[in-house]
């Protein structure tokens, strides 16, 4: 076993992460611990663009692009928060800008933008282009140009490190703690890979930005290692999470696989098409159609197929149609998309149009934050020292529903902010807090207890469950039977998680123990969103309950915090009502229990949400 | 146009078939020497050589190691040798290669094999890091963004392309010989910054692939251009290096 003393640690090297790296590390004694390679981070494969006011088309402002955003969330945004993501998006696209990223041009030699869904000027009155991008490889563009500068600034990375712990100084799994006990992250236990051992890694302040969890479905745009690694280290030690029940079906999967085709094809001019060739967005989101937030369109071609209009031998697609587009005009804007309708399902776009349906995308919830970055330990008070930012966190600046290119603008804004604070936090802090007696015990334990189990079931039979659970029962439409159906399922599995049992039994390169647990991570984040989904009896964002087809402001207009309990814990968590925030679930050997978070609204009304 | 293409051939196909995967395998804590193994996996029309791989981890043998992360050709992690080809696991479908013969599957060359598929990239990202892959300007930040004409944009657009999975660099008979060698990908990624008009580091860089190891050692045999997954023309791009190192324009 190692040990280090950093004044700043990051776990993540995606956008966010790094994006922190190159803060903190002017100022402080960092190191990013990342369970891939850095440019391996799926940051790579965000495509069509990254929203900023820039205005360099248009007119635009950034009270619009606040207004989209808090609009297009379904009015659970944090105003506030929102307000900064879009100030702030300015400067975050020049900073990325002069930091080298290669955008597309105007004619003018500045950076061009382009439409994108749910992204309006003068308040929905028509589409603007404010999305930044180059080509429709913008996330790519992102991860290497933060890498070399990464690379620029010297920036120590433990490559292929996977961080099985957090540590802090008070236990706050048991109950939750008066306000004026002092709560302070002193550092985490990662497993290196190649080698297997064990590194504890002691710091001032610690920033998560380990992404989402969109692994939890069957059919994701998600990579594989996207297993909600930072989210379930949060939640098994006691931290809450926030709005887990909003997960973003992304409209545009490749039929099949679910691989992302970008947005940005609709922003191009792209329409979807039902099996009758019916335009069929013109019915539900008359102004904006082919542009309305993710949330609509997903669900509109989901209703599609279910009213027998899909396309194909098993009617269960749609169809995106490009073949209007100048080929020209598609390999300067979409190469890549176009690309993989090619490799992976050999369609030609500029002939046919793409087999399409939603793919489970992106984690609207995640570990509770303020705008500084710091991680809630319940609706008001901060752990001290622990910041999260990127998918993981939720601060909340996507609300019930994220628009498309306010997540490349999410990392990069709240990866700054978060690396600028944790670097000035570390500062303030004279010496490391003593970590707890033998902090490595837990994760070694664990560890030696996956590797030596007798012969048991097979973490991949157990995780396709999970998958094709959650896919059946927890996707674009909801009820509250499909819901149960899907906890009895979780329970089931986590309960078989406990004798599953891996082959290889090495230590060098031990994939398949660290498959199993990231499949541990999975159940954990599963249940949580299932429970949260559950509680939530009303329709908004990318929640939608068939049951409560209706959004419920005056019930539902707060933030879902669900706590991971002993069964000895009290029933009452942080910010319970009765009758809408008290689910309750027993659980084997423990119990989740939800409360609340008030929203903050500033400008903003709640308002029928029409496009 | 409102009719609608018939539904493509692959889409909802659910024809399927056994194919032969040929893995070379490497583990140090049990024996020193690689030796061949071979699995039987059913497999359909859409699925890759990374899905088979999976397949034989999940069902068959969860020793077998490989990287893979995003699966559709993005995050560079699954470069292997397939049918003797450098090639992302992810992005090769296994009805392209003929899978009425034994698939062979090999680690990437020149590079360290650590455990099966899994070979040392430092050696790689340590000559990435050399050719200084950062935008290098002086004096005072411009106050909005730099100005670039879509012209000049699109002058190194081709290396921009680049997910370092090290298909180029370990498709090159020089770097199979001579490891000290910058190789393929090094050179894409300081061609990408050469010729950006923004940047003020060419001649470092030339300086740098000038060097005994650096461009001149290509003899332009087009495998690298031929592994990228990206379509990247990488032997044009080292021989656009080598014409601005001669001329000290670009």
């Amino acid at each position: 076993m190692q040990t280090h003393q950093y004044d700043v640690v990051i776990v993540g090297a995606g956008g966010a992460g790094m994006r922190a790296a190159l803060e903190a590390s002017k100022d402080a004694r960092t190191a990013v611990i990342s369970k891939l390679y850095p440019t391996r981070s799926h940051t790579g494969a965000a495509q069509g663009g990254m929203a900023a006011a820039l205005a360099n088309v248009e007119e635009d402002n950034w009270e619009w692009h606040t207004f989209d955003t808090v609009k297009g969330g379904d009015y659970l945004v944090d105003q506030d928060a929102a307000e900064i993501l879009a100030k702030e998006a300015i400067d975050a696209v020049l900073d990325l800008e002069k930091m080298g990223l290669p955008f597309n041009r105007t004619p003018e030699g500045r950076i061009d933008q382009r439409r994108f869904g749910g992204h309006t000027r003068e308040h929905g009155e028509a589409a603007v282009r404010r999305a930044c991008y180059a080509a429709d490889r913008t996330g790519h563009m992102i991860l290497q140009t933060l890498y070399q500068n990464c690379v620029k600034q010297n920036v120590e990375f433990y490559n292929e490190f996977y961080v099985l712990d957090l540590l802090t100084d008070h236990d706050l799994t048991t109950e939750e703690l008066p306000d004026d006990v002092e709560v302070n992250a002193t550092g985490v236990v990662a497993y290196d890979l190649a080698t297997g051992e064990i590194h504890v890694f002691q710091a001032k302040a610690i920033i998560f930005a380990t992404g989402g969890a969109g692994k939890i479905f069957k059919t994701t745009s998600n990579a594989h290692t996207l297993t909600g690694d930072g989210m379930a280290l949060a939640y098994r030690r006691g931290l809450p999470l926030e709005d887990m029940e909003f997960f973003q079906f992304h409209p545009t999967g490749l039929a099949g696989l679910g691989i992302l085709l970008s947005e940005a094809a609709r922003g191009e001019g792209g329409i979807l098409r039902n099996s009758d060739g019916e335009r069929f967005m013109e019915r539900y989101a008359p102004t904006i159609k082919d542009l309305a937030p993710r949330d609509i369109v997903a669900r509109s071609m989901a209703n599609e197929v279910r009213e027998g209009r899909g396309a194909g031998p098993n009617k269960d697609y749609v169809l995106l149609d490009l073949t209007h587009l100048e080929p020209a005009h598609i390999d300067a804007k979409l190469p890549d998309i176009t690309e993989f309708a090619r490799t992976y399902l050999g369609v030609e776009p500029y002939t046919e149009p793409v087999p399409v349906f939603p793919t489970a995308h992106y984690a609207m919830g995640g570990v509770p934050t303020n705008v500084q970055g710091e991680v809630l330990r319940d609706s008001h008070n901060v752990v001290k020292g622990l910041y999260a930012a990127g998918e993981v966190a939720c601060v909340s600046v996507h609300g019930s529903n994220r628009l498309g290119t306010n997540s490349l603008l999410d990392i990069n804004v709240f990866g700054k902010r978060s690396g600028r604070a944790a670097a000035a936090y570390a500062k303030t802090v004279e010496a490391h807090l003593p970590l707890p007696a033998d902090p490595a015990a837990a994760v070694i334990a664990e560890l030696e207890d996956m590797r030596s189990r007798p012969d048991g079931e097979r973490v991949a039979d157990l995780r396709k469950t999970l998958q094709e659970t959650m896919d059946a029962n927890a996707q674009v439409f909801r009820t509250g039977e499909s819901l149960n159906a899907a906890i009895e399922v979780i329970k089931d599995l986590q309960r078989r998680y406990r004798t599953v049992s891996v082959q290889d039994k090495g230590t060098l390169f031990n994939t398949d123990l660290l498959e199993a647990i990231e499949l541990g991570f999975l159940l954990d984040i599963a249940e949580v969103t299932v429970l949260a989904a559950i509680n939530r009896k009303e329709s908004r964002g990318g929640h939608y309950r068939e049951d409560y087809p209706k959004r419920d402001d005056v019930n539902y207009m707060k933030h879902t915090m669900a706590y991971r309990r002993p069964p000895v814990a009290s029933d009452v968590a942080d910010g319970h009502i009765e009758g809408y925030f008290d689910h309750v679930e027993n659980l084997d050997g423990y119990k989740v229990v939800l409360g609340s978070k008030p929203v903050i609204q500033t400008r903003y009304e709640p308002k029928e949400r029409k496009y | 146009m409102t009719a609608v293409a018939e539904a493509p051939a692959a889409v909802g196909a659910v024809k399927s078939f056994t194919v032969t995967i040929k893995i070379r395998r490497f583990n140090p804590e049990v024996s020193p020497d690689p030796t061949w193994q071979e699995f039987q996996v059913e497999a359909h029309a859409t699925d890759r050589v990374l899905d088979a791989l999976h397949k034989i981890k999940w069902e068959q043998d969860g020793s077998l190691t490989f990287r893979r992360s995003c699966a559709h050709g993005v995050c560079g992690s699954d470069a292997m040798r397939i049918n003797g080809r450098n090639r992302l696991a992810c992005k090769t479908l296994l009805k392209d290669v003929n899978p009425d013969k034994p698939i062979t599957v090999e680690p990437i060359k020149a590079l360290p094999v650590l455990k099966d598929l899994v070979v040392d990239m430092e050696p790689f990202f340590a000559s990435y890091r050399e050719i200084m892959p950062f935008l290098i300007t002086s004096g005072n930040e411009p106050t909005r963004e730099r100005l670039q004409s879509a012209e000049e944009r699109a002058r190194f657009d081709d290396t921009t392309k680049c997910i370092l999975c090290a298909a180029c660099t370990s498709s090159c008979p020089v770097f199979w010989t001579d490891g000290q060698y910058f190789g393929p990908a090094a050179i894409v990624n300081a061609h990408r910054f050469i010729f950006d008009s923004r940047d003020e580091g060419g001649q470092q860089r030339l300086d740098i692939l000038n060097d005994k190891e650096g461009v001149w050692r290509c003899r332009t045999t087009f495998n690298c251009t031929e592994a990228c997954p990206r379509g990247i023309q990488v032997t044009k791009a080292i021989a656009e290096v080598k014409q601005a190192m001669i001329r000290r324009a670009f």
